[in-house]
């Protein structure tokens, strides 16, 4: 079992025949995603690595049944191809695309209020759910169906930490990747949720950063209402205040963004906390055995 | 409410300033511009600012106030905040003042609380006309995390630190949301203005000021727009006394106006360097292990376990997801220019990035120059046995690491000496 993604995933990809879109979609057809549809406006009609394009989202949509997009559509027209999403009533929506300006995703998100559309990022990595579905960029072949949700910030260090896990033999149900953005369509307080209602879940590692009061909210989460053990790195201890590293959200804007706020509170929440990233997963195997 | 609020004052009492020497309030993600261009682009939006102008010497600054005619103020134009008390605003009765001010602040660096011990260069100061005030107020607006919404804020706490001001008196600080689908409302101007316990026309002038605010920071793409002080005259007039706008570094290609603003001078040195080179995430940091990682999450990790065992990176570098070997090469040559260096560090995770192509590029590095320290490699992922087999057949010399930890081990044991 998993979350946001499975079997039963019916996936378009927005963006496909550019060369970003190409080469994870054969990435994401090999893995054994369905593909069900492509769009580029102005492509529609054609076939592209074997999937019909689409001019459209809503013609997507109504030709394939798809029920999830990813999106790698070049930031200046992300926003657009989000909006676009929504307004066709797409479930879920993954947006790997890095760089979209935040007014952009102002509006995006005033125009999500209220509407079923779930985003993923943008400026994320993606979902996997072994062996199932993945819709995202990912590496597949370090990924283990098993019971353990990953929920990061982060594409690379989640893939460290994922290897950590298989090459111990532990399996992930899903591996969420919620992006490196100030203002990503979830958070963790979204993915915690699902990963609480999941039943093969049976443990979260949570992978935070620097910057913005997202841990924080998770703390209270896991405090009032996980029953689940969630295991925790936040990285970015060493980074110094007032600059951005990389991610457009990982920059610590005072006493809140800092790393050690963000460990003090998920630590008085009863996470365990992991003090040096290359343990996780032993650390996760620790958690695991104490149920 | 309270507890947001704090969270957002911590924000901007941080936003374009750095407590700690080796990042000085220089340039870090979101564009900064000076002073006197905040003033002139919020003047373009009929925001009241001083009379004045920018003078690059001595001799422009003695005219300006001549022209000015009056008893003017002399502000050093850097990026860090902190100049009064650091001594970088000075004021001059007449035009002989004024040049002997400007002299004493033009190619000068001024160290404030902001700037770290090497200061940042001085080659411009604002002249303007000296204003009377009667009160000293705050204006802002910023996006919030939480709601994902522009944000406007006001405090009758102007011209002290405000996130001072959020943690002692917090009722004095009031905040108005705006949905950009119908953008900043008058009754939104009222309520602040009564907020600020401003009366009569002042409320409506205040309200007049705070929607120009708003259409600028929608239209430049800002990701702070900051009036602190707003005054009132003793001609109970409003005006901008000091102006902070920073940008939105992934809107920049729609605003190549504000492009050009930008004053490398101000900025770190090894930083424009990087960017120069196509190295877009690279910040300087106070040790001596060069790093190169892909991926900004995994670089943060590695310079934390570089300081867990016992070393200090001089920096964090993201070389991104580009398969080209021209930006590992650029990276090496960051790393031997910079005399600090004493090993070099680098941890690729493959995924978008493959590892042969990394493999090469330090291939290429090794025969473009002389690499004169201890270089600790650890590879992962995508096409991992390939660019194992390009290093070892190349012939040069490094030091494998087998995965995450031991990397940063051996690259803090290199450092230090104590390593082949």
């Amino acid at each position: 079992m998993s979350i946001l993604v499975d079997k039963n995933t019916r996936l378009l990809v927005q963006g496909i025949t550019g060369s970003e879109g190409s080469f994870h979609t054969q990435r994401c057809i090999e893995y054994g995603s369905r593909i069900v549809a492509g769009v580029t406006p102005g492509k529609g009609g054609s076939q592209h690595l074997g999937v019909p394009v689409f001019n459209t989202v809503e013609k997507a949509i109504a030709e394939t049944g798809a029920n999830a997009s990813l999106m790698f559509v070049p930031p200046a027209f992300a926003a657009d191809g989000i909006l676009e999403a929504i307004a066709a009533g797409m479930p879920l929506v993954v947006c790997i695309t890095e760089g979209i300006p935040v007014l952009d995703m102002v509006k995006v998100h005033r125009y999500l209020k209220g509407e079923a559309t779930r985003l993923i990022g943008p400026n994320c990595p993606g979902v996997i759910s072994p062996g199932e579905c993945k819709a995202g960029i990912m590496v597949g072949g370090i990924h283990l169906p098993g019971s353990v949700g990953v929920i990061s910030r982060s594409g690379t260090l989640t893939y460290d930490v994922v290897s950590q896990l298989t090459s111990l033999g532990i399996g992930q149900s899903t591996c969420v990747g919620i992006g490196g953005d100030a203002l990503p369509g979830s958070t963790f307080v979204d993915i915690l949720e699902l990963f609480e209602e999941d039943q093969d879940t049976k443990a979260v590692v949570l992978i935070g950063e620097i910057g913005g009061t997202m841990e924080q909210e998770a703390a209270k989460f896991i405090s009032h209402k996980m029953t689940k053990p969630v295991v925790v790195f936040v990285a970015g201890s060493t980074a110094p205040p007032g600059k951005r590293m990389g991610h457009a959200g990982a920059i610590i804007t005072g006493s809140a963004g800092k790393a050690s706020e963000k460990i003090k509170a998920l630590s008085q929440a009863e996470a365990t906390i992991v003090p040096n990233p290359s343990e996780v997963g032993l650390t996760t195997k620790k958690v695991l055995e104490t149920l | 409410m309270v507890a947001v609020l704090k969270t957002v004052f911590a924000f901007l009492a941080n936003v374009g300033s750095n407590p700690t020497p080796s990042a000085s309030g220089k340039q870090g993600g979101n564009l900064k511009i000076h002073e006197y261009q905040a003033k002139a682009l919020m003047a373009q939006y009929g925001i009241p600012v001083p009379r004045g102008r920018v003078a690059s010497t001595p001799a422009e600054a003695r005219e300006i106030a001549a022209e000015i005619g009056c008893q003017v103020v002399i502000k050093a134009q850097v990026y860090a905040g902190g100049r009064g008390k650091a001594g970088g605003i000075k004021t001059a009765n007449n035009p002989e003042e004024a040049e002997k001010a400007a002299s004493q602040l033009i190619g000068t660096k001024l160290v404030t609380h902001q700037t770290g011990p090497e200061g940042a260069p001085v080659s411009k100061v604002l002249v303007e006309e000296a204003s009377d005030v009667t009160r000293e107020l705050y204006l802002s607006i910023l996006v919030d995390g939480a709601s994902h919404l522009p944000m406007m804020i006001s405090s009758e706490a102007g011209g002290m630190d405000i996130e001072e001001a959020a943690q002692s008196s917090p009722e004095r600080i009031f905040r108005s949301d705006i949905d950009p689908a119908i953008s900043f409302q008058p009754f939104q101007g009222r309520k602040l203005a009564y907020g600020l316990n401003l009366g009569g026309g002042q409320v409506v002038e205040v309200t007049r000021l705070m929607t120009s605010l708003y259409k600028l920071f929608i239209d430049k793409d800002c990701s702070l727009a900051e009036i602190n002080p707003m005054v009132i005259t003793t001609d109970e007039k409003l005006l901008a006394l000091d102006a902070k706008l920073n940008f939105d570094d992934n809107a920049l290609y729609r605003h190549k106006d504000i492009q050009e603003l930008q004053d490398k001078e101000q900025e770190e040195p090894l930083e424009i360097q990087a960017r120069d080179w196509g190295i877009n995430n690279y910040v300087k940091m106070d040790g001596d292990i060069g790093c190169m990682v892909n991926g900004a999450g995994l670089a943060m990790a590695v310079n934390d376990l570089i300081q867990y065992c016992g070393g200090r990176a001089a920096n964090f570098l993201d070389i991104g997801t580009l398969n080209n070997t021209e930006r590992v090469v650029n990276s090496f040559k960051m790393f031997v220019a910079d005399a600090r260096i004493r090993a070099i560090l680098v941890n690729i995770f493959g995924g978008m990035a493959r590892v042969d192509v990394i493999a090469k590029g330090i291939v290429e590095a090794y025969q473009q120059m002389n690499v004169p320290f201890p270089v600790v490699i650890r590879l992962a992922g995508t096409n991992l046995e390939e660019g194992r087999r390009i290093l070892a057949e190349s012939g040069i010399s490094f030091i494998e690491a087998k995965d995450f930890y031991d990397v940063a081990n051996k690259a803090v044991k290199a450092a230090k000496g104590v390593m082949e």
